[in-house]
């Protein structure tokens, strides 16, 4: 990157790091945050429509309605997180795979299963294997989202069916009184109030799906943890202009740093957002706040 | 003439579509020389070189994809990706699963590499997960004990958590060399498997027919044994 590069071997130690600091490989490391960021930044409210949805679904009437909204949460959440990554996406992938081949080679006669093989023709392949490997990347990583969406949706709407529940039944029933439908109910009544019991649970997801990010290695999208060991190991002149010893550590170190301040400012954030939520709530907390400002 | 023009467009451009099969280089990015991620942030190493001639060779359009050691087969088999060139020995347990190209590397040696002269080489000995090396060691009445990569059993001989590794003698080469006779070569070189081969589905015979070929007419033309001679030394196994 700068002028002086061109022979690491003979700077002195902030030169050297300057060097080292802007390579192309330590740049990927870099963009690698972003990966984890966007990640979370698409995850968080995808898995928070996916805990609503679930959690209304768990709490309606309709007795079909309600069993898959409970078998939703209880099946993804008795299940392993790696597990589920690791069955859900190649199910998913070859489920796609095989409905596009069902639909665009008809003619196909050859079994898609061939002993360990998963063979689907060409033109059903996802992505295409004439993509660039920028799609590639784009369809691992959707897939990461659908995934991550899917297993913190369910925690998300255990924890929301129970905040829908501790709303007091005192204000369900003044709606009631004052002739509000339930669909009214729910909506102006039970949903503006649930918030304030839900957000609790909520940010310990937040927190738990924060840290569970380095799973995204096992989807094969390269993120912080993967960069973090590849750029630690130990390196030899004869393969890299900047050779160094096991550095690990200090790259473990830096990723330790990150989750914590990440965590730390996510921390002051929810804590905002829980005050503004009590606002007027009929919580202690509620309450609270009333006699402070009065 | 218009017509003319954009037919003739059409055409090259379904032309194209029928040369341009793009082929999916699986490897792993963390076995220099073999293959390694170089300050640039592209795969590199030996078979990087050997790869891009080969679909060169066979006319192919290739792309570098990397994917952890453990799961390089099942992805393999799964579609993610049409090659394995990550230097995989050839052995009849993988080749139950996938088909292997003819070698493109002479049998390795493996060798043991410890701190000290007397390490105990019936001891404990790390070797990384699902090698020939590690098989070896199993086997043997030595302690086995495993490193998802490369890099950390030579991290553990210097911690002490073992007596010596037992591993790749290409790899540990340079690492040896560079230790400043902190690290030395110890006991007998052990010849295992069939030589380094590419990894291809079983059912995808016509891409292995061409790699074949493609290897054959490096191995007649000497170009193998040049970039072998380039990457391992002077005094590696050649054609």
């Amino acid at each position: 990157m700068f002028s002086f590069c061109t022979d690491p071997s003979v700077l002195a130690a902030p030169a050297w790091f300057a060097c080292y600091l802007t390579t192309g490989k330590l740049m990927l490391f870099y963009a690698s945050f972003g990966t984890v960021l966007l990640l979370l930044a698409i995850t968080a409210p995808v898995a928070l429509a996916f805990g609503f949805a679930g959690a209304a679904a768990a709490r309606s009437r309709v007795t079909p309605l309600s069993w898959l909204g409970k078998i939703y949460i209880a099946m993804v959440r008795g299940v392993p997180d790696i597990v589920f990554f690791l069955f859900f996406v190649i199910a998913l992938d070859q489920g796609l795979e095989y409905l596009r081949h069902k639909v665009k080679c008809p003619e196909w006669d050859e079994p898609i299963r061939q002993g360990s093989d998963f063979i689907v023709c060409a033109a059903a392949k996802l992505p295409l294997s004439t993509s660039p490997q920028a799609w590639h990347e784009v369809y691992g990583f959707s897939l990461a989202v659908l995934t991550f969406s899917i297993v913190f949706g369910a925690f998300a709407a255990n924890v929301l069916f129970g905040a829908m529940r501790a709303v007091p039944r005192a204000q369900l029933e003044t709606a009631e009184a004052y002739g509000m439908t339930h669909r009214q109910t729910f909506w102006r009544i039970l949903v503006p109030q649930m918030w304030v019991y839900a957000l609790p649970g909520l940010s310990n997801l937040w927190m738990v799906l924060i840290k569970a990010t380095p799973l995204l290695f096992l989807l094969g999208v390269e993120d912080i943890v993967y960069w973090a060991r590849e750029l630690g190991g130990a390196k030899t002149a004869r393969f890299t202009d900047y050779p160094h010893a096991d550095w690990r550590v200090w790259y473990f170190l830096a990723l330790l740093i990150f989750y914590l301040a990440f965590t730390r400012v996510s921390e002051i954030v929810l804590d905002r957002i829980m005050a503004r939520l009590t606002h007027g709530q009929a919580t202690a907390a509620g309450e609270a706040q009333r006699k402070a400002a009065a | 003439m218009k017509t003319l023009i954009l037919s003739t467009a059409v055409l090259a451009l379904s032309a194209g579509l029928a040369m341009a099969q793009t082929v999916r280089m699986g490897t792993e990015g963390a076995y220099p020389p073999y293959n390694f991620i170089n300050d640039a942030g592209e795969i590199d190493g030996f078979e990087r070189e050997l790869g891009d001639e080969l679909c060169a060779r066979a006319e192919l359009t290739c792309e570098w994809v990397t994917n952890e050691w453990d799961s390089i087969i099942p992805n393999l088999v799964s579609g993610n990706y049409d090659t394995i060139i990550a230097g995989m020995s050839i052995n009849d347990e993988r080749d139950e699963v996938i088909d292997f190209t003819q070698d493109y590397i002479p049998p390795a040696t493996s060798s043991y590499v410890a701190l000290s002269e007397d390490a105990d080489l019936s001891g404990v000995i790390a070797a990384q997960t699902s090698t020939l090396q590690s098989q070896y060691i199993s086997e043997s009445d030595a302690t086995l004990l495993e490193y998802a990569t490369a890099d950390e059993i030579i991290v553990a001989l210097k911690n002490g958590e073992a007596d010596a590794v037992f591993f790749d003698t290409d790899y540990l080469m340079p690492i040896v060399e560079e230790s400043g006779g902190e690290l030395m070569f110890l006991g007998e070189t052990v010849t295992l498997g069939r030589g380094t081969g590419m990894g291809i589905r079983e059912s995808d015979g016509e891409l292995k027919d061409k790699f074949d070929a493609a290897i054959t007419s490096m191995k007649d033309d000497g170009t193998l044994n040049t970039m072998l001679i380039k990457w391992f030394g002077e005094g590696t196994d050649t054609y």
